[in-house]
């Protein structure tokens, strides 16, 4: 039986129980005995705690304990990075509570573990805590200045610099026919899940076992650290993957109360239940994408790009803190984007700061240093009198030229090169799509009291990180199958995907495979998770691993059961054959089992276009989205219903960054935007007109089934087509947008600096 | 305080502190956790629950406010033998990734829905402006909800 379920658009298993309220997430489990806790974090940003007095706390009626930094008598642990583990970065890592300084609006100080939140809520107002403030750092140019210091050991707030490098840039700028240099901006953002985190754990003294649920997106890596940190051997812990309400990139890295929940139930012997609310989400999960980039570009009078070089400062908040360098790596990585740029030398510097520590959000650094650049090329085509298409058309990578180099990176000893693709085809399909050339006379023309603009962007998409991926097989008692899955679903919709690759795999009918399990730990032997756009493509090709394994198990126990060889059995998906017509069902099987892996050496890249129509009233500085078009080209579309889901659903949150969405603190670090009041998100009526196109030209070289990574793309070109949109409709102000996100008041001096 | 109300059809009684929301009060003393609290301040509509047929946001409401109303929630708008239709519009659109905002969504579409079966897309739009989520970019959720308005005019819901 030859399936075609791979490809075809399939509606989600996982809709049945989210659209009948059966999802069960963290916050849905409830056990006996429960304690449920609540953080003391700091209102201050930059400080000396002077006194930390719990006693008045613990007299609250309702309250069991609370936890500070005392009752770690071995030491506050630290959390360590996950991803690039440089020993720059060792002085910067966070304490799971502070304890001597604090450095941020939102950092832990104490625990309280009450019989009911209410409860301890009111408990937090009884602890005493004094800090003596410091001079706060509320930017990078502050940072920079060194005259505050976030860890004085370090005599600086510069934790690293990332030094992008490819060819001789210096030698091409010394030359060069033109060159221009640009300041610009991105506003500071964080991947918003609309289900805040959340931790339940629960100590079994009488094992010495721990289990802790609320687990999301790198349970493995997560059981490690806790290991490490609160001193029980891994295969103690076991982490459990519940329903989980978005994850885009933020949430399920490890975080203070990723010790302190369970640390607090080995305390007390006591279940323990943390929740957090959003005042607490705004300011305690990560941020991400504030950088300011000072970069030039060298061209051929022609429009050929020779070279990219300069400084991008990157707001990193006050830890260096597990995924967090992943974006200031990014945005000087990626900074030449789909184009051929033979010569870059870029520098990215990482600045301590009093706020929020920031990790990857969808797309990290790439959405940033897709702005940068492209604005910066509609720029330059202008300076050069050639039209920005064609600009575009003269320099995107071709498929000859793949696999293509980029930049490589120290200290990381990043190097890497794309994959495969026409980046010129899935441009050129953008424009047609959009109808580019009969729209493109309205730029700047005012319509009904409304100026018209389009704007382009070509991005690319790295995906499939490595370096593994572990999927398992089982035939279940009535001769199903089940998987069990390595990667971890964030609401992507892993269960249906998975389902969609057993069945072609194992070629039965898709209601054959009984259940997909993903995320907890015992599932498998070792996980990885989702992160890098990287489930489908490294889970999906160790899930056919995973299969040849299976089919070569049932070869084996077929043939001593038939006593034949097992070249001569024959699986038909329900039931084992010699070739003598002897059978048995599979069903007699039950409970074999095989693991696959998947190792992987090359990052996928898929990439595309987007192109926007907009209309910008210019008294008013509202923008509105016309029209949009995105084409990416994915390798293979496992899902093309979910993937159409993660384009437009990131192109909105795309959107979002480029012209609602930022955390503003004050000179004093003070926290502006703790509620959705606050910060803005895009709603039902924001941006309406959107649309998509996959494409599957270039399939991946490097994995069996194809596919690259594809659930990035819709965010990553959202801020350049935008602001680039927004600069020729304003052109007849000579409008130049620099900063993200483009709010009612930003258009509003970009259409006013002209006048005045 | 003794609060008695009607939810999903069935009458309860409860013994709440006058302070306990009424989005708390179903999780948690009903354990109807169905309907899902996601931001408390009643900016992002994922606890919307119809209170006498109007859909209201269960955080900003006490659970005390509730005595002698009819209470449905996103369990009561569903059934076990399979999906409704306003629900299988929800699916086949790909209305919803994580499942979070999505009891929300779906009473919110069902009051709007109930009340106007010839809304358009527009005015979807706009009740629907109420309920943030941040997975679909709403386009499929606004396609559903217009593609599930011919059960409602039928009264196959």
């Amino acid at each position: 039986m030859k399936n075609t379920f791979i490809g075809t658009p399939m509606e989600r298993r996982e809709d049945l129980r989210f659209l009948r309220g059966r999802g069960e997430y963290v916050d849905d489990l409830k056990v006996e005995g429960l304690l449920y806790a609540v953080i003391l974090r700091s209102s201050v940003a930059h400080g000396r705690i002077a006194s930390l007095d719990t006693s008045g706390a613990r007299k609250c009626p309702g309250v069991h304990t609370v936890i500070t930094a005392k009752d770690m008598p071995e030491g506050v642990p630290i959390i360590p990075m996950r991803l690039q583990p440089l020993p720059e970065f060792k002085p910067y890592e966070q304490p799971v509570l502070a304890h001597e300084k604090v450095r941020y609006v939102g950092e832990p100080v104490a625990v309280v573990l009450a019989e009911s939140v209410a409860l301890g809520e009111d408990a937090l107002e009884a602890i005493g805590l004094e800090i003596e403030p410091l001079p706060a750092i509320p930017d990078h140019a502050t940072a920079a200045r060194n005259k505050s210091l976030l860890f004085e050991a370090t005599g600086t707030n510069g934790s690293l610099v990332f030094h992008a490098r490819k060819g001789d840039a210096d030698a091409v700028f010394r030359d060069a026919p033109y060159t221009r240099r640009e300041r610009l901006s991105t506003g500071r953002h964080y991947g918003l899940t609309m289900e805040p985190r959340g931790v339940m754990a629960q100590w079994h003294a009488e094992t010495g076992r721990l289990t802790v649920s609320g687990a999301a997106k790198v349970p493995f890596f997560n059981r490690r650290i806790l290991a490490k940190q609160i001193g029980l051997p891994e295969a103690a812990i076991e982490m459990i993957e519940n329903d989980v309400g978005g994850g885009y990139g933020a949430r399920g890295e490890f975080y203070p109360e990723d010790f302190l929940i369970p640390f607090a139930a080995r305390h007390t012997n006591r279940p323990v239940k943390w929740i957090e609310d959003r005042r607490e989400n705004l300011m305690a999960m990560n941020h991400a994408r504030e950088a300011t980039a000072d970069i030039e570009i060298a061209c051929t009078r022609a429009g050929t790009i020779l070279a990219l070089r300069g400084d991008i400062h990157n707001d990193m908040g006050a830890y260096m803190r597990t995924n967090g360098a992943v974006g200031a790596r990014n945005v000087c990585q990626f900074l030449a984007g789909p184009y051929r740029v033979p010569h870059v030398k870029v520098d990215s510097h990482l600045w301590m700061t009093n706020k929020t520590p920031v990790g990857t959000y969808r797309g990290p650094g790439r959405f940033e240093s897709n702005f940068f650049l492209e604005r910066l090329i509609d720029m330059v085509a202008a300076d050069l009198g050639i039209d920005r298409v064609e600009f575009r058309r003269r320099n995107l990578v071709t498929q000859a030229e793949q696999p293509y180099p980029i930049a490589h990176v120290q200290p990381t000893d990043a190097k890497d090169q794309y994959d495969s693709g026409e980046y010129g085809a899935a441009f050129e399909q953008c424009l047609e799509e959009i109808g580019w050339h009969e729209k493109a006379r309205l730029c700047g023309r005012l319509i009904d009291g409304r100026y018209h603009g389009l704007g382009v962007s070509c991005f690319i998409e790295g995906g499939a990180a490595g370096p593994k991926e572990t999927a398992r097989l089982e035939i279940n008692d009535d001769g199903t199958f089940s998987v069990y899955l390595g990667t971890t679903s964030v609401g992507q919709g892993v269960e249906t995907i998975f389902a969609q690759i057993a069945a072609d795999a194992l070629e039965v009918p898709i209601d054959r495979i009984r259940h997909v399990h993903h995320g907890s730990t015992h599932y498998v032997s070792e996980g990885f998770g989702a992160y890098h756009s990287r489930s489908t493509v490294m889970g999906g090709s160790a899930l056919l691993d995973a299969t040849r394994n299976l089919h070569a198990a049932i070869r084996a126990a077929g043939a001593k059961r038939l006593g034949c060889d097992a070249s001569a059995i024959a699986i038909d998906g329900e039931k084992v054959s010699s070739s003598d017509g002897r059978s048995f069902p599979l069903s007699e099987l039950a409970g074999l089992t095989a693991e696959g892996t998947f190792q992987n050496h090359h990052h996928t890249y898929s990439y595309g276009t987007h192109a926007a129509h907009v209309a910008v009233d210019p008294k008013l500085g509202r923008i509105e989205i016309i029209d949009y078009v995105v084409v990416q080209d994915v390798g293979r579309a496992v899902n093309p219903l979910t993937l159409k889901g993660q384009v437009i659903g990131a192109v909105v949150q795309g959107l979002g960054g480029a012209c609602l969405e930022h955390l503003q603190y004050d000179d004093e670090g003070q926290f502006l935007t703790g509620s959705l009041a606050d910060y803005l998100l895009p709603t039902a009526t924001d941006f309406p007109n959107l649309r998509c196109v996959i494409t599957e030209n270039y399939p991946s070289p490097d994995n069996p089934l194809g596919a690259k990574g594809a659930g990035e793309g819709g965010i990553i070109a959202a801020g350049g087509a935008l602001a680039n949109a927004v600069a020729h409709a304003l052109a007849p102000f000579g409008a130049e947008p620099r900063t993200l996100p483009l709010t009612p008041s930003k258009v509003w001096e970009l259409v006013g600096r002209k006048k005045g | 305080m003794k609060t008695r109300f009607e939810v999903n059809g069935r009458e309860v009684e409860v013994v709440v502190e006058p302070r306990l929301t009424f989005a708390d009060c179903l999780r948690h003393h009903l354990r109807l956790t169905g309907t899902h609290v996601g931001c408390e301040h009643g900016v992002c509509g994922a606890c919307t629950v119809l209170v006498d047929g109007k859909a209201v946001r269960s955080c900003l409401m006490l659970a005390v406010q509730a005595d002698g109303s009819k209470v449905v929630t996103v369990e009561g708008l569903s059934n076990d033998e399979g999906l409704t239709p306003l629900q299988a519009s929800f699916r086949k659109h790909h209305a919803l990734q994580c499942g979070f905002c999505t009891p929300g969504m779906i009473t919110t579409a069902h009051a709007l829905l109930s009340e106007e079966p010839d809304c358009d897309a527009d005015r979807v739009r706009e009740v629907l402006s109420g309920n943030l989520c941040r997975c679909t970019g709403y386009v499929s959720i606004v396609e559903a909800v217009l593609d599930a308005r011919a059960a409602y005019k039928s009264g196959t819901r």
